[in-house]
């Protein structure tokens, strides 16, 4: 049911002389085009699509049959402007409408906007103020099917967007897998009343059933029971009472339990039923208490019957009652776990607030096919769950000056992003190796780690840019901004699903895409490949000179060797600052010698000796010594036995790994002086595709379409991935069909030690899915 | 046989209250009277003669079955009420009118026969024999309904219940009851499923039942007894409390087949201020009637969905004197499963545990 408008909210209407932070609120607003806006019974939230113009870093080829090579250099790198899509969202309260509308209108350069979709049942309220402020028609959408198109949306398209709520765990927070299905589910909907919806599919849902008693009772009821006004403060009040001196419970009628019907004594047998008997006051706690188990209860339960009665698993909560408030998912989740004897769990969502705008916008922007691409989270532009604590008080929130408000930022990616077709079961793929929300002691660790190595990626990302005068400050700005956030992860590690290394570092990424440092290693990359390339001929030319057995075994420890360049790892990237001459050989000698601490080399070399594969596919890792000296090497050799090989590499940069971009360029250099890679791209034996990544870690949910078209049709049978942030932080437990190859250096000593081993320790893990697990997998949590 | 001696009773000690129902014999031979002991005939005398004891004790009277046959003894069965918080006082009369020396067996169901089994015990001499609360109050319903309320039929239900004023009681047989889901609407809730004597399950129950309704109105509007509570409700008008789908649509909200007259929230009126300061007790003492009602309706239909069920039958004390209830459960019952499901009730709505209790008396007297 529709949330109610609070009636009583007009009585505080904010100084307008309140000066918002532009830099901070409303962001690319001179570019902002269709509005939507959902308002709700105390929170405005307002959607509009904005393009963002920003930097990227591009190469391109010199044409070295020319004779006016400028420099030796491979390519030159050159930084564009690229306009990209964002979706902004931003939730405010009510009272701050007319500051907000105001500041819109006086930044708002798009005239082409006429329309602004509204939702919510507080839009009719304040339709002519938009009208009026803005001079936008305000276009009404129905409230559930907003609520259905954004809670779709959200699903697909942010990870970690579902959670389980457990009060007394570790980790209150239990992020789920996307699911590469989200259909059919069950969608509860806790207003003023409740709304149980099925959803079957993106057009098709169904009201199924309801209940009036829902949000607006809590609020009603225990306005007239404790004299308490604001929603807020009764959930206050509910959470420090006692219901058991209102609630008769089985035990006041029973003495102990009911023993024969399981019925333990401390369940409620009649929801104030004390009130009734005892002459006593009670205090508002305690009725506000039982008032929020009885209306808990109850919902969970309908949920429930529904759940039954339509065979559905998953069920999802939101409304106002809900939105944020640990005490009622508390409560629905306990009602639920009671109910289904835990068949059925109870899920909540990161960004419920917003599902009614996400809606809305999408129903006006449904012909730029917003549900034709892929969109990702933007951490740098979103607040993360819970940052504004429903603790506090709105209006203490308001004495104090600041203005509260909360963002989501998504990006229009320019890939489609599906499934890798190899996964053994795509349900149940987490990338990441170690939950960090759930790892203190690694959280502290890691949290620490990118702390400490935030001054090296300042002081790289200015020498990045030296002609730009203005470059310090943007780089003190994202400083600034990472180190917030990273303090905001310090208090709450849930703020954008489960925290992982990955997160970590594609947080950084997306802060330094923000202050318009696009590929902080774009010279340092292109000055390796360059080192790297002279001696190519020479690496190929003495492996060639090997006999087999010792040849395999050398491409492995070049690989492997390679991999120790790494910018990424704190413990090479000062090594290499230091001593910039540290060599392929040297690395090579760094490495830990053979047993390794996973070391499955043996069954890889058996297998080898078997029939070569069809198909193998390549994550890559690093610019430099890494991808030319040892994975092309080891490439080279896949193609002399007749296996295909498709390379993928990130899409976009993150750290120094290898772009795809870059790539393109270093494959054709290595084809003109290697006849063997040159053959294999001629004969399309040697594909390069992109990853759909920007990441330094790998998610194998979400790659390019066109990888997953490829890998089918090639008939993939062999999956390598290369790398401590792919094969270590993400993928180690990945289950694939096909045989898989995951190859790294653990090059960081507290990782390390963490295993078991050694700085430079080596991962070699071989696994085919069709016999027995290697012994010598390590477990990557500590025992 | 060895007829187990008198007095006969059964006792049902619920949360809220205690049922008791009495066999008196009316086919006392003179012999037999003059073997009776002074005690027991002034237990009968008590009984019998009085429709109050005490302050809270009632006598049903207009329940009474006349001329009932148990056990080869005529006589008529009396139900009494009294709260559950007068128990000690109940124990204690027990005690004063040297109850134990008539060496009768007290079976009592209801959770305050484990409760209470100490303090009968320890107070007055008595031991209970503890039965179990469903199954006393299925056999005792059965038997009721077998043998008819004085020549008319136990079980009624509401003809046209979509219309207030062609809305009428009809009388009916429960003949071949099975299955049917029971919903047993006391201080809490239970629902079960019913499919013979002594094959049933709970399928589920709510703590929103007539405890809730009770402890709210008297938190809400300071009355003291059910009896005003429902008094006050008969009076007032749900929809200034509660808000309706036509207040936050303008009319039906067409895109969910909701009609305008639903209640979207219970109480969601009183959200607001102004609308609290504006509203009578009445006004809210029915708002709770309608959503505790409309509540228990709600869950039991989906409830006889999930198992495929199509009877529903209510009983339980929250009924008693109930008449908003019984027809607004009628009418959910018809209008959410459109005609699917009708809601079926008793005339001795909450006596049927104490029943049952007395029927197990009988039991083990034959047993013996």
């Amino acid at each position: 049911m529709a949330e109610c408008v609070r009636v009583e909210g007009s009585s505080h209407s904010m100084d307008k002389s309140i000066t918002l932070p532009p830099d901070e609120i409303f962001r690319n607003l001179e570019n902002a085009k269709r509005f939507a806006i959902d308002i709700g019974g105390s929170l405005t939230k307002l959607a509009y699509y904005s393009t963002v113009q920003h930097k990227v870093a591009k190469v391109r080829s010199f044409d070295h049959t020319a004779k006016e090579v400028p420099s030796d250099k491979l390519y030159e790198i050159s930084v564009q402007e690229e306009i990209t899509a964002r979706l902004h969202f931003i939730k405010f309260e009510n009272a701050y409408i007319e500051t907000c509308l105001d500041f819109i209108k006086d930044h708002l350069v798009n005239t082409e906007t006429k329309v602004i979709k509204a939702t919510g049942g507080g839009a009719h309220k304040f339709k002519d103020l938009i009208e009026k402020k803005l001079g936008l028609k305000v276009d009404k959408e129905d409230e559930m099917t907003c609520l259905i198109k954004g809670c779709n949306f959200v699903l697909k398209n942010i990870p970690h967007e579902a959670f389980v709520y457990a009060k007394h765990a570790d980790s209150e927070f239990r992020f789920q897998n996307t699911h590469p299905d989200i259909f059919p589910y069950l969608l509860v909907n806790i207003g003023s009343g409740v709304s149980i919806v099925k959803v079957e599919s993106e057009d098709k849902f169904e009201r199924i059933g309801g209940s009036s008693i829902g949000g607006g009772t809590f609020w009603g009821l225990g306005a007239l029971l404790t004299k308490t006004k604001r929603f807020d403060e009764l959930l206050q009040l509910a959470s420090k009472g006692q219901h058991t001196s209102v609630d008769m419970l089985v035990k006041d009628i029973y003495g102990g339990s009911y023993g024969s019907l399981g019925l333990t004594g401390d369940l409620i047998a009649s929801s104030f039923g004390k009130s009734a008997t005892a002459d006593k006051d009670f205090s508002k706690e305690d009725m506000a208490k039982s008032l929020l188990h009885m209306i808990s209860n109850d919902i969970g339960q309908l949920a429930c019957l529904y759940a039954k009665l339509h065979n559905l698993s998953r069920v999802y909560f939101g409304g106002f009652f809900i939105r944020g408030h640990p005490v009622t998912m508390h409560t629905i989740t306990y009602s639920i776990n009671f109910f289904t004897k835990g068949e059925v769990q109870a899920l909540f969502l990161r960004h419920e607030g917003y599902l009614g705008a996400i809606g809305a916008f999408l129903k006006g922007a449904e012909e730029d096919n917003p549900n034709q691409y892929s969109w990702g989270e933007n951490y740098a532009g979103s607040s993360g769950l819970m940052s504004v604590s429903p603790d506090i008080n709105p209006m203490q929130r308001a004495r104090s000056g600041t203005f509260p408000f909360d963002m989501l930022e998504m990006d229009r990616l320019e890939r489609q992003l599906v499934n890798l077709p190899l996964l053994q079961d795509a349900s149940s793929y987490i990338p990441d190796t170690v939950d960090l929300t759930e790892d203190a002691l690694a959280r502290e660790y890691w949290l620490s780690c990118f702390e400490e190595a935030l001054d090296g990626v300042v002081k790289r990302a200015v020498a990045s840019q030296p002609d730009i005068p203005e470059a310090a400050e943007r780089a003190e700005k994202f400083r600034q901004k990472y180190r917030h956030k990273l303090q905001t992860l310090r208090h709450q590690p849930f703020a954008y699903g489960s925290l992982t290394v990955r997160s970590l570092l594609d947080t950084r990424e997306h802060c330094l895409n923000e202050f318009n440092f696009p590929d902080p290693y774009s010279k340092i990359k292109q000055r390796e490949n360059d080192v790297a390339l002279k001696y190519y001929q020479k690496a190929v030319k003495s492996l060639e000179e090997l006999s087999w057995e010792e040849r395999q075994f050398a491409l492995v420890r070049g690989v492997l060797a390679g991999n120790v360049f790494d910018w990424g790892a704190k413990a090479v990237s000062d090594v290499l600052e230091s001593d910039p001459e540290f060599g392929f050989e040297e690395a090579k000698r760094q490495l830990q010698e053979r047993p390794w601490l996973v070391d499955a080399y043996d069954q890889w070399i058996e297998r080898l000796k078997g029939p070569p594969h069809k198909c193998a596919l390549f994550f890559v890792d690093n610019s430099g010594m890494d991808i030319i000296l040892g994975v092309m090497p080891f490439v080279r050799e896949l193609l002399c036995r007749g296996t295909e090989v498709v390379l993928a590499s990130n899409s976009g940069p993150a750290l120094n790994d290898v772009t795809n971009g870059e790539l393109q360029i270093l494959t054709e250099r290595i084809a003109a002086m290697d006849p063997v890679i040159q053959s294999g791209l001629k004969e399309d034996r040697l594909t390069l595709v992109q990853s759909g990544s920007s990441s330094p870690c790998l998610d194998l949910s979400r790659l390019d379409k066109v990888l997953a078209m490829v890998v089918r049709e090639r008939q993939t049978d062999l999956v390598i991935i290369e790398g401590m942030g792919r094969a270590i932080h993400t993928n180690y437990y990945a289950m694939l069909t096909c045989e898989s190859l995951k190859m790294a250096v653990i090059k960081n000593s507290w990782l390390a030690d963490r295993l078991g081993g050694k700085l430079f320790s080596v991962v070699f893990k071989y696994e085919d899915p069709t016999r027995k697990p290697s012994k010598d997998t390590v477990a990557l949590t500590p025992s | 046989m060895r007829l187990k001696s008198f007095p006969w009773f059964g006792m049902d000690i619920g949360g809220t209250l205690v049922k008791l129902v009495y066999f008196e014999p009316v086919d006392i031979t003179a012999e037999e009277e003059q073997e009776e002991v002074e005690n027991l005939k002034s237990i009968r005398r008590y009984l019998t003669s009085n429709v109050a004891y005490g302050k809270t004790g009632v006598r049903d009277v207009h329940l009474e079955l006349r001329n009932l046959t148990m056990c080869g003894r005529t006589g008529n069965l009396h139900f009494i009420r009294f709260p559950t918080q007068a128990m000690h006082r109940f124990i204690q009369m027990g005690r004063d009118k040297n109850f134990s020396s008539l060496h009768t067996t007290l079976c009592a169901t209801g959770g305050g026969a484990y409760k209470f089994e100490n303090d009968f015990r320890t107070m007055a001499d008595l031991e209970l024999l503890k039965l179990d609360e469903l199954d006393c109050l299925i056999r005792g319903l059965l038997f009721v309904d077998r043998v008819g309320f004085n020549g008319h039929p136990e079980c009624y239900y509401f003809q046209n219940p979509s219309d207030t004023q062609s809305c009428v009681k009809r009388p009916c047989s429960l003949d071949n009851p099975f299955p049917m889901l029971l919903v047993n609407i006391g201080s809490g809730v239970s629902i079960l499923a019913v499919y013979s004597q002594d094959n049933y399950k709970r399928v589920t129950g709510t703590s929103l039942g007539g405890g809730t309704f009770l402890g709210l109105c008297c938190l809400l509007t300071g009355c003291e007894t059910f009896e005003e509570a429902l008094e006050m409700a008969s009076k007032g008008d749900s929809t200034n409390v509660d808000k309706l789908v036509k207040d936050i649509y303008g009319g039906d909200y067409e895109r969910f087949g909701l009609q305008g007259s639903a209640v979207a929230s219970s109480f969601g009126h009183m959200m607001s201020k102004e609308k609290r300061d504006s509203i009578s007790k009445e006004d809210l003492a029915r708002a709770t009637l309608v959503t505790i009602t409309n509540n228990i309706g709600s869950i039991a239909r989906m409830c006889a969905v999930n198992e495929k069920i199509e009877r529903v039958v209510f009983v339980g004390n929250f009924l008693r004197i109930n008449t908003v209830s019984t027809k607004l459960l009628a009418y959910a019952m018809d209008f959410w499963s459109k005609g699917q499901l009708r809601a079926l009730f008793l005339e001795h709505e909450g006596y049927f545990g104490a029943v049952g209790a007395l029927m197990e008396l009988l039991k083990t007297t034959e047993e013996q």
